[in-house]
């Protein structure tokens, strides 16, 4: 089977040794995804698999047949932004803009774990439905660092979408 | 990262049948490719193993079966998990990233290997990834490593966290064979202290495929998994522990306890048990406990900071499941 792309077939590559990132933006020119770490601890390669967030440099392409994979591109365009990129726009969420996608891509399936009533190591009550708090919010996007330090913005623009979301 | 051939195991005994013969198994893949890429790994075959009828959370009796592919995710979350296993969700949702956590197995979670910094520098000796080389980490870097059990060879920690309660919890491991044989082993001894083979962090022989984690009946009592580390998301433990807690008329009538961060393997002492189980609790009695605990613990220097640091864990944990102050 190939693999779907923001709605689109691909062809799996032939070196197994491909991760889905170097597939995203070497082999299909997806190049929205970022590199940076390599080794899963910087979040900027974070893209929607099935609509669950992971890191797409810690997963090899080839693993991957059949399933849908949503990146930045998928998310908005420039002209047509979703409602967190218009929210990290409008809080300054960003400085280089290099970590923007993965923190993006993140928040979107995250917004949806706390749909799904998904406790955090920040939860209090693993059986109460979590309610969105900023400490919340820091410790769900834990797993995508900014190396400028807009992490304040990046709360705010969240949360901006979280309350408009509930 | 050096090549290698992919395969896809369509049956259980197949993929079994393909690690005899020497392939690595991947599931996840959040610790295998990391390793893959700094070479501290290099299977000539990998064999994916996400395919294999594994995935699912079934009730087996009074308690619970975890498949060895049900993610870290799933399992954290998963209702009957949070309600009478709170323990493992915390432990769980204690360690890595949501992104991690939502590839990361049950099976590979519990062979993750450690993060010694010597382990996945191959500029550096080590016992554990070149046996006969020498351990970096005795005499060099040793914040994260082992002050239990250590050996001459390796002082490296075992890193998870969902491992700790599991063992608090005493589940029991689940494995197969390429002949279809199957075994159980406790999640206590699963895992392995160095000794003079350091390359061996468990019990599994080649071939060996977990199958499933089997919590026992769920114990009542105040659960708690308190990890303490160097940042307040997504780092290592220093030193956590896993408690299950039931207090009776005053006194502590039951006590499962499990330590990380400071051993080859998840730590459990049943003589720490014995030293709380009927007794009143008090500030003395959790000095004592930490007595047995830390009775033969050993430091390197940079890690000096952990044996106050367990002793003072554990008073923590205890104080809050008892309910005496500090």
């Amino acid at each position: 089977m190939p693999i779907r792309v923001n709605d689109e077939d691909h062809e799996l590559p032939t070196d197994p040794r491909t991760s889905l990132l170097d597939f995203l933006r070497r082999d299909i020119g997806l190049t929205g995804t970022k590199k940076g770490c390599d080794h899963g601890q910087c979040g900027a390669c974070t893209v929607l698999i099935n609509d669950t967030r992971i890191n797409s440099c810690l997963t090899l392409a080839v693993m991957h047949d059949g399933d849908e994979i949503t990146t930045i591109e998928g998310l908005g365009t420039p002209d047509t932004m979703c409602a967190l990129q218009q929210a990290f726009a409008k809080h300054d969420g960003y400085q280089c803009g290099y970590c923007t996608p993965g923190q993006i891509c993140s928040a979107t399936a995250m917004l949806q774990e706390i749909a799904a009533g998904w406790p955090s190591d920040a939860t209090d009550d693993l059986l109460a439905t979590p309610t969105l708090s900023d400490e919340e919010i820091r410790e769900r996007m834990s797993g995508n660092l900014c190396r400028c330090g807009a992490y304040s913005n990046i709360v705010a623009a969240i949360a901006d979408v979280a309350g408009n979301a509930s | 990262m050096k090549p290698f051939d992919y395969q896809r195991a369509e049956r259980i005994e197949h993929a079994s049948q393909l690690m005899s013969d020497g392939a690595t198994a991947i599931a996840g893949g959040t610790n295998l490719l990391d390793l893959m890429k700094l070479q501290v790994e290099t299977p000539n075959t990998l064999v994916d193993v996400n395919k294999l009828p594994m995935e699912k959370i079934e009730a087996a009796g009074n308690g619970l079966h975890i498949g060895a592919l049900v993610t870290n995710t799933a399992a954290a979350v998963h209702p009957r998990i949070k309600a009478d296993y709170a323990v493992l969700s915390r432990a769980i949702l204690a360690g890595a990233t949501q992104q991690l956590r939502n590839k990361a197995t049950t099976a590979g979670n519990l062979c993750q290997r450690t993060r010694c910094y010597y382990f996945t520098n191959t500029d550096q000796p080590c016992n554990k990834r070149e046996p006969g080389t020498g351990c970096g980490a005795i005499k060099g870097i040793a914040r994260l490593h082992a002050v239990l059990g250590t050996s001459d060879q390796c002082i490296a920690t075992y890193p998870g966290d969902m491992a700790v309660a599991m063992c608090a919890l005493d589940a029991v491991v689940h494995i197969t064979n390429a002949n279809g044989a199957s075994r159980r082993v406790p999640v206590r001894e699963f895992h392995r202290l160095p000794g003079n083979r350091p390359e061996k962090d468990n019990v599994l022989e080649p071939g060996e495929i977990i199958t499933s984690v089997e919590l026992p009946a769920p114990v009542k009592g105040t659960h708690i998994y308190r990890k303490v580390r160097e940042r307040s998301s997504y780092a290592f433990a220093m030193c956590s522990v896993a408690a299950i807690v039931r207090m009776e008329d005053g006194r502590i009538d039951h006590a499962s306890l499990a330590f990380g961060g400071l051993a080859h393997k998840p730590w459990h002492d049943p003589a720490i048990e014995e030293t709380l189980v009927g007794q009143t609790p008090s500030l003395s009695l959790f000095d004592r406990a930490a007595d047995v605990l830390l009775e033969t613990a050993q430091s390197y220097g940079e890690n000096d900071f952990k044996i106050p640091l367990a002793r003072r864990t554990l008073a923590a944990v205890l104080c809050e499941a008892t309910g005496v102050h500090t």
